[in-house]
């Protein structure tokens, strides 16, 4: 019966993979051409990218692995020791930076031209030549059409517009922890606000959001179905989501950054030279015309592109210099500090919402009474409510020191743990937060 | 009860393990280790490693408990549980009930059709459930035009344990049914003959009689609910012990040793409620000697009362199907967003993914198969060597198996890279790198399921019937092979169901261990196509080619397993 086969089959499993009768092969000697390339992107951005590579290249196989950003860098890691990946393809520079400074990745000189150094203010290659962006990404915000109708919402235009009541629980983020592509525009808040100024704004924002999700994609999904009408996502989700025919649109702020998502040859690559033509494939006039597929929908990086038809809709940031231009992002000031304004954030938002959400609301509903019948003291509590609700455990100082940073390295110095901190934030947001609930509450009695 | 004179002999008989228990018992020990303990330490050990590596601490745990998060989560995690067991019952026992207790037309169709909720493709499941009950889904849109009122069905933690209860009452269901098919009939008819009839006799005669299937059941899905972290994680409910551990894990950078230190609490706890169930069971005899019969009497139903059997069965059906009826709308749906119903269909999503479906089903099948066949033969092995020998230790080979249930996923997967990417075979390929190892993940953390089927169904065997056969000289081996697991078939059925249905859906292990698209089961191709906006049409047409795919599977083993019971002559 069934039963037996299939024990034969394990057994047989089980003697070649335990005793080591490798004398049967199933191995695949690897072909030549075949380049392994491990990437985030979905298979609408891998697919006609493949399928032009593999024309441009007779005989070339790009196989892909798809895995998220972390896993991905994750997986490199782990297999480092007998690597069988080529390249590593991915959106958020940072995880770049992390397999850079773990010497996973092999430093290349393109050959590719007409390539401006920077878009906006951001790079567009690695200085050192270990990564390459090969399309820029902005930030912004997207929503629901029919769900702005059917509640009647203003479109949002600004970072500062989703602070208003009237939004109150109809936006959504990913947490920065979970989206590399959240983290930056977070980051790029605090450096074009400043730290205190900065995550008053991210404070107040959050205490109106409907979730704060742990994929990039569950952000654009959640909006395109229609569970919620706002979302803070990086361009390509929302070009892509209107090209595939959902009732959405984007913006961008005027704070947001231009940052390039790239690809990198990884160290000891099995097939360096079929890695090597991939990338030049890539940032070659015919790789940056895919990007323009409906299905893609990203910047190229080359400005002679955007003179394609196909172009027409898409945001020229080497013509248009209001793109992206107003911050000057900072990139090791953002890597240095990544986990621990990751964890900041966590820590006082996302795993605090509920009491961050009541203490927002209050406020909205005090300055609602307030604007009806207007008190001097009311006003006063409001505004400490908003400064509990904006107060933060750490300040910019503190978080550049040893003391902190080295607490989330995870291992070999000794000192604070990063679990002690955290729990001290967490402790330290939520005591503020029901203390800001109070005031607005006493606020809107003032003004009965 | 009858058997008790029986069960001093036994005693005496099993006294002495014989060398090829042993031998079996090491094997399996070997399995465990090689494939749970030893990969999952690899990972786990940075629980118990003081800051700055080296030594051993419990600070970490210390800081656990210090922690108002995770406090507040882990007493979340309790209630969800607890409250999904119970709903997850209300469920099971009308359909249990109606169709082992009486005539009912359709009775194969729910044993099938009450599997498939445990069918539910990663992703696009929770997309589907969002589109119909969702905030914004279609039944909160048509309630808000028609009452003006919404309900909250997918919110906060009552939202887990709705969601949970739908997914995993069919573990009730399958155990609870095998069990009241496997009940003596002749207890009944003495129950019936003292007078006792309807619900009493239900209450004190036959569900008590049908209690290890019912514990097995309950406790797996007390188990595999709090462990759970995809539904708490789409419902964004992000403060139960299981989501903290993996969004801990996987975050990057973060290298603290606090997801493992939840991870060995998640375990801890698990072992302990496998614990307590036994408790449940502890003292009382639930063996019958008279097999074959079918089960309980069927009787007919007259007519109100069929047509109330009906209503609740269909009520019921239709609710816990309703994901997938979400599913197969958003299948072929060109737009669906904040209406309660798509735009307009289309049947350009199969089309799409109709190329490569056939190698990711063919991977599928081969193995979950491989999977479920390795979880049923360590099943039997284990439930007969802890209920039928007296092997020193022999229960550790039971809560082994089952701590696989509490092991996240992702950790069993870096845990494999970690143990098995340095073994290279010739040719420079690591170990790792082979689909056999995806194999092994999932029989590994499919075997609690397996496990608990075939332990429920070796307690309601009587000894006596294999005592029978060694008194007329079969020796221990052939009574196992004759007796015991002919005997075990329905408990058998549903483990090998249970896993196999699981594994075919199971992502978070695999999506580690997964090397290139050939080798890549459904799930995974699922998982790319839902990353984008324009992949949600395919990626649910795939999500439904793997329900058919499975719910198929699951009806052909039924019907063998029915025509094999049929040809041995055991039916009436």
């Amino acid at each position: 019966m069934m039963t037996r086969s299939l024990c034969l089959l394990l057994g047989a499993h089980i003697a070649l993979s335990m005793l080591g009768a490798f004398s049967i092969s199933t191995i695949a000697h690897a072909q030549t051409g075949k380049v392994t390339v491990v990437t985030s992107f979905s298979k609408d951005v891998t697919g006609p990218i493949k399928t032009a590579f593999e024309k441009a290249y007779p005989g070339a196989n790009l196989d892909v692995q798809n895995r998220n950003t972390n896993a991905g860098v994750k997986y490199l890691q782990e297999t480092k020791a007998n690597n069988q990946v080529d390249l590593f393809w991915a959106s958020a520079p940072d995880a770049f930076e992390v397999l850079k400074s773990n010497k996973l990745l092999q430093a290349y000189k393109i050959k590719a031209t007409g390539i401006p150094d920077k878009v906006g203010s951001y790079p567009i290659n690695d200085p050192e030549g270990y990564y390459f962006g090969f399309a820029a990404s902005g930030y912004g915000i997207m929503w629901n059409t029919r769900y702005m109708q059917s509640k009647k919402l203003p479109e949002p235009k600004e970072w500062e517009d989703l602070l208003k009541a009237e939004y109150f629980d109809h936006t959504a983020i990913a947490a920065p922890s979970r989206s590399g592509t959240t983290h930056l525009t977070i980051e790029t808040i605090l450096q074009g606000e400043g730290w205190e100024k900065g995550w008053r704004t991210l404070r107040l924002m959050a205490g109106n959001f409907r979730q704060v999700t742990e994929r990039s994609f569950g952000v654009p999904e959640g909006v395109n179905s229609g569970q919620f009408g706002i979302g803070i996502v990086i361009d390509f989700f929302g070009f892509s989501s209107q090209a595939s025919g959902f009732p959405v649109k984007f913006v961008y702020p005027t704070v947001t950054t231009l940052v390039p998502a790239n690809v990198a040859v990884v160290a000891n690559a099995p097939n360096k030279a079929g890695a090597e033509a991939f990338v030049e494939f890539l940032l070659s006039p015919a790789g940056q015309e895919v990007l323009l597929d409906p299905g893609i929908r990203r910047l190229p990086v080359i400005p002679a592109v955007y003179d394609k038809p196909a172009a027409a809709g898409l945001p020229n940031p080497f013509k248009d210099k209001t793109l992206g231009a107003r911050v000057k992002f900072d990139v090791d000031l953002s890597e240095k500090r990544t986990n621990v304004v990751d964890a900041l954030y966590d820590q006082t938002i996302t795993f605090q919402h509920e009491a961050l959400k009541a203490a927002t609301k209050a406020v909205h509903e005090a300055e609602a009474k307030l604007a009806k019948k207007d008190n001097p003291q009311g006003r006063a509590l409001v505004k400490e409510a908003r400064d509990l609700i904006a107060a933060m455990p750490v300040t910019e100082a503190e978080v550049a020191t040893d003391a902190v940073a080295k607490a989330f390295t995870g291992g070999k110095e000794p000192g604070a743990r990063q679990a002690e901190l955290e729990q001290k934030w967490a402790a330290f947001a939520k005591e503020r937060y029901a203390q800001a609930r109070d005031k607005a509450e006493q606020a809107g009695k003032l003004a009965r | 009860m009858a058997q008790v004179s029986a069960i001093p002999r036994l005693r005496r008989a099993a006294s002495g393990a014989t060398a090829g228990q042993v031998a079996a018992a090491l094997a399996i020990a070997a399995f465990l280790i090689l494939f749970l303990a030893w990969p999952v330490a690899q990972v786990m050990i940075a629980a118990f490693q003081p800051k700055g590596g080296g030594g051993f601490t419990l600070v970490n745990f210390a800081d656990f408990f210090a922690t108002e998060l995770f406090v507040r989560s882990f007493w979340n995690s309790l209630y969800v549980s607890g409250m999904a067991v119970l709903v997850a019952t209300l469920i099971s026992l009308p359909l249990a009930y109606i169709t082992s207790r009486f005539e009912f037309r359709g009775t194969m169709l729910i044993q099938t059709l009450g599997v498939v909720p445990l069918i539910m493709p990663p992703f696009v499941g929770a997309v589907a459930m969002g589109l119909l009950f969702g905030r914004n889904g279609t039944v909160n849109l048509l309630l808000e035009d028609y009452f003006g009122i919404t309900i909250p069905f997918m919110e906060g933690l009552n939202g887990v344990v709705f969601v949970q209860a739908i997914h995993y009452f069919p573990f009730i269901l399958i155990n609870l049914s095998t069990a009241l098919a496997n009940i003596d009939r002749s207890m009944e008819e003495a129950a019936q003959s003292l007078g006792c009839s309807g619900f009493r006799l239900f209450r004190r005669i036959v569900f008590p009689l049908a209690m290890p299937g019912y514990v097995a059941g309950a406790a797996l899905v007390f188990i595999k609910v709090f462990d759970d972290l995809a539904t708490p994680l789409l419902l964004n409910v992000k403060d139960m012990l299981a989501p903290q551990a993996y969004l801990r894990v996987t975050s990057i950078g973060i290298a603290d040793p606090m997801g493992y230190v939840i991870s060995v609490v998640l375990i801890v706890f698990s072992l302990l409620s496998m614990w307590a169930s036994s408790f449940a069971l502890r003292g009382r005899d639930y063996a019958t000697t008279q097999r074959g019969g079918g089960g309980l009497d069927r009787r007919r139903l007259s007519g109100p009362q069929a047509v109330l059997a009906y209503g609740v069965v269909i009520f019921i059906l239709l609710l816990v199907l309703a994901p997938h009826i979400g599913l197969t709308l958003l299948s072929f749906a060109t737009v669906w967003s904040f209406s309660p119903l798509p735009d307009a269909f289309t049947l350009a999503h199969y089309a799409r993914v109709f190329d490569e479906s056939a190698v990711y089903m063919k991977n599928t099948v081969l193995y979950a198969g491989l999977a479920a066949g390795i979880d049923i033969l360590l099943g039997i092995a284990i439930a007969y060597l802890v209920l039928r020998t007296k092997l020193v230790g022999r229960q550790w080979l039971d809560y082994g198996a089952m701590a696989a249930l509490a092991v996240p996923g992702v950790v069993l997967g870096i845990g494999y890279l970690r143990s098995y990417y340095g073994i290279t075979l010739p040719g420079g390929v690591p170990l790792a790198t082979l689909w056999i190892v995806i194999v092994l993940a999932l029989a590994v953390r499919r075997l609690p399921y397996a496990l608990r089927a075939c332990m429920a169904a070796l307690q309601q065997v009587s000894v006596a019937l294999e005592e029978a056969g060694e008194n007329l000289g079969a020796t221990r081996l052939r009574v196992i092979r004759r007796i015991v697991v002919p005997l075990m078939t329905g408990g058998i059925l549903a483990g090998f169901v249970t896993s196999f249905a699981t594994a075919a859906v199971e992502l978070s292990a695999t999506i580690m261990l997964v090397q290139s698209n050939a080798d890549a089961p459904l799930t995974y191709g699922l998982y790319v196509f839902m990353q984008s906006p324009a992949g949600r049409g395919p990626g649910a047409a795939l999500g439904i080619i793997a329900v058919i795919l499975v719910a198929a599977c699951t009806l052909a083993s039924h019907l063998l397993i029915e025509r094999h019971r049929r040809r041995s002559g055991g039916l009436r």
